[in-house]
């Protein structure tokens, strides 16, 4: 129970052998059902978002299953909008530095907690992870007061450093359990040779810890790469306006105010969510384990 | 002790190190503790500070000390007239309230059916899994805001999804603009949320479901028990633990929700929760006080609730700071 399942299978050869055996049952029919049902759930309604991001705007409106006269000038549109090409821009700039800083930040905190003797780890670390219950509403309010008197009101690092600070439990926690997994002795042997403490850590247990920084480093860009209360919190200009934003912006910009764009909403929707899905599908396995790594442990 | 002889070290030199490493842990956490302190803990006392006053609109900067009159006005309705002069409608908070439990109720409660009925799939063998497992990544990678633009434009009137089905086959309500009707609004906000997050309330389940012995089933199966039978008596007990994280993870988002009903509604028409309540108090209606007293309202009904999640995880954590590993 101490580690995390999807890693590793219990018994991979189960698994390849028992389709053969249970075909005799007779229970696939209800199963592909299901398999349907879910491919469909989950697959339709983006369908959905992409066909009228292919309609041109004159067919907006029309009912049909697919675009009556396909066109990819929503696509051409988006990147003709400065919003959205900043936003993009902003976005990629938050969502990265975010994650370099807390896998950094976090790797800290949690190499002191897996492995340091010191007395109230446990305070700590719940103190830590008290905070991924905060709502972000509650802080949202003190932090433009505050980010207006220093001035961090419309930048990117007006946002980075709350982004970091919701991001960090996570990223502690995570690393925590993956130092604690590293063996001791290499470590030790390090130390017999006249490293230093934090020359261990940097040389010897980073490296091996590298797919457990990957796992909390997607974790963070997806995080970052999402918020959005703080986003129209904290922004109000190209400037620092991230991705979404600037979509949820685009109607008063863009429409006059009169008429949402509903192609170029639909547009740049789907190139959004574009990076995300590649990275998660790329790094499902990672993905999987650092989400699992709370609820499985119990 | 032995240790110590063993080695042959001096005990003074012993708590030397033990002193470095003390100090080197001090300077690792430092930074992540700071800026909890900066950017979780400090705001929380600001909020509750501005919670206490009542802002001037018109001169910036300006404002009184009115102890809890934010709060009595939100809660119990206009006491003293301070509601009505400062421009607060009594009543807004208790229908965010009822609203967010609600949409928490439906929407945690559908997400766990649906994430248990997608986990069981899953846990078969059978070709494609991997596949199965990648598609319902795609809901989970969507960003939120995208998944409220994905169900504003299934639902919407013509060209949606839904109101060609219900022309389709000569039902009513077809052209009916749901994101502008009362209770119809709050049912897209859910069915978008059960969207996103089922996919992960099903990868939870899964991870769950990987740890319980195959064994059990075949011994199970040998002593004649139905595949009914298994379910109930195998996997709901053995698979409780995750359904109790996964709960509590998604109960605690739930009462936070914003995003969903901000972009698809703006908290209007029946969808308005503690959140979208408290920002348009302190975004749109510039109420700077009235909107700290419902953030911190906000806040505190969280935290009630996530004692129960500490209660339930809180044994982990010491495992995982315990010394012996």
């Amino acid at each position: 129970m101490s580690t995390v399942a999807p890693a590793r299978p219990a018994s991979p050869e189960v698994a390849e052998r028992s389709p053969k055996k249970r075909k005799g049952q007779g229970t696939s029919p209800v199963l592909w059902i299901g398999v349907v049902f879910v491919v469909l759930f989950c697959l339709f309604p983006f369908y959905w978002l992409v066909q009228i991001s292919l309609r041109t705007s004159q067919d907006i409106g029309v009912a049909a299953l697919y675009p009556p006269n396909p066109t990819l000038s929503n696509y051409s549109d988006v990147f003709q909008n400065d919003d959205f090409v900043a936003g993009l821009r902003n976005s990629a700039i938050v969502a990265t530095v975010t994650t370099l800083l807390s896998v950094l930040v976090g790797s800290f905190a949690a190499y002191a907690l897996a492995r340091l003797r010191f007395r109230g780890k446990f305070t700590i670390l719940a103190l830590i992870l008290s905070v991924t219950t905060f709502p972000p509403i509650a802080i949202a309010l003190p932090i433009f007061q505050l980010w207006t008197d220093l001035g961090l009101n419309n930048t990117l690092i007006g946002l980075i450093i709350p982004y970091l600070t919701f991001a960090l439990p996570l990223t502690t926690y995570i690393l925590t359990s993956f130092f604690r997994e590293i063996p001791r002795d290499l470590e030790e042997a390090a130390l017999v040779d006249g490293a230093t403490r934090f020359q261990a850590f940097r040389k010897v247990v980073v490296p091996l810890a590298a797919p457990g920084m990957a796992t909390a480093g997607i974790l963070t860009f997806i995080f970052a790469w999402n918020e959005y209360l703080l986003a129209i919190t904290l922004t109000t200009s190209k400037a620092a306006r991230t991705v979404p934003a600037a979509i949820g912006n685009f109607n008063d910009t863009a429409g006059g105010g009169y008429a949402q764009p509903v192609g170029l909403i639909a547009a740049a929707s789907v190139l959004i969510s574009i990076p995300l899905i590649i990275l998660v599908l790329a790094f499902q396995k990672r993905i999987v384990a650092g989400l699992t790594a709370g609820a499985v442990k119990g | 002790m032995a240790t110590t002889s063993l080695r042959g070290r001096p005990p003074r030199r012993r708590r030397s190190l033990y002193t470095g490493e003390r100090r080197l842990a001090a300077a690792m956490i430092t930074p992540t503790l700071a800026l909890m302190a900066v950017v979780a803990a400090y705001p929380i006392g600001y909020a509750i500070w501005l919670s206490l006053h009542q802002y001037s609109r018109t001169t910036a900067g300006a404002s009184r000390w009115v102890g809890f009159e934010n709060y009595t006005a939100a809660l119990f309705g206009d006491t003293s007239g301070f509601a009505a002069a400062a421009g607060i409608a009594s009543g807004d908070f208790w229908s965010a309230f009822l609203h967010t439990v609600v949409f928490a109720v439906i929407s945690v409660s559908a997400e766990l059916t649906l994430g248990l009925v997608m986990a069981l799939i899953m846990h078969q063998a059978f070709k494609g899994r991997g596949l199965l497992r990648a598609t319902i990544l795609v809901p989970y990678a969507v960003l939120t805001i995208v998944s409220a633009i994905v169900w504003q434009t299934v639902t919407a009137p013509d060209s949606g999804f839904v109101p060609q089905v219900l022309s389709a086959f000569g039902l009513p309500g077809a052209d009916r603009v749901r994101l502008a009707s009362t209770p119809d609004a709050m049912a897209v906000v859910i069915i978008a949320d059960i969207w996103k997050t089922a996919p992960f309330m099903a990868l939870m389940l899964l991870a769950g479901l990987q740890v319980i012995p195959g064994d059990l089933y075949e011994a199970a199966r040998v002593d004649g028990a139905t595949k009914w039978q298994q379910f109930r008596r195998i996997t709901l007990p053995l698979l409780r633990p995750a359904i109790a994280v996964a709960l509590i993870f998604r109960t605690l988002d739930a009462l936070r929700v914003f995003d969903l009903p901000w972009v698809l509604t703006g908290g209007q028409y029946g969808t308005s929760t503690l959140s979208t309540e408290a920002y348009s108090t302190f975004s749109g209606d510039q109420l700077i006080g009235s909107g700290a007293a419902l953030s911190v309202i906000t806040f505190v009904v969280v935290m009630a609730v996530s004692l129960i999640y500490i209660r339930f995880v809180g044994g982990n954590l010491r495992d995982a700071t315990s010394e012996n590993t």
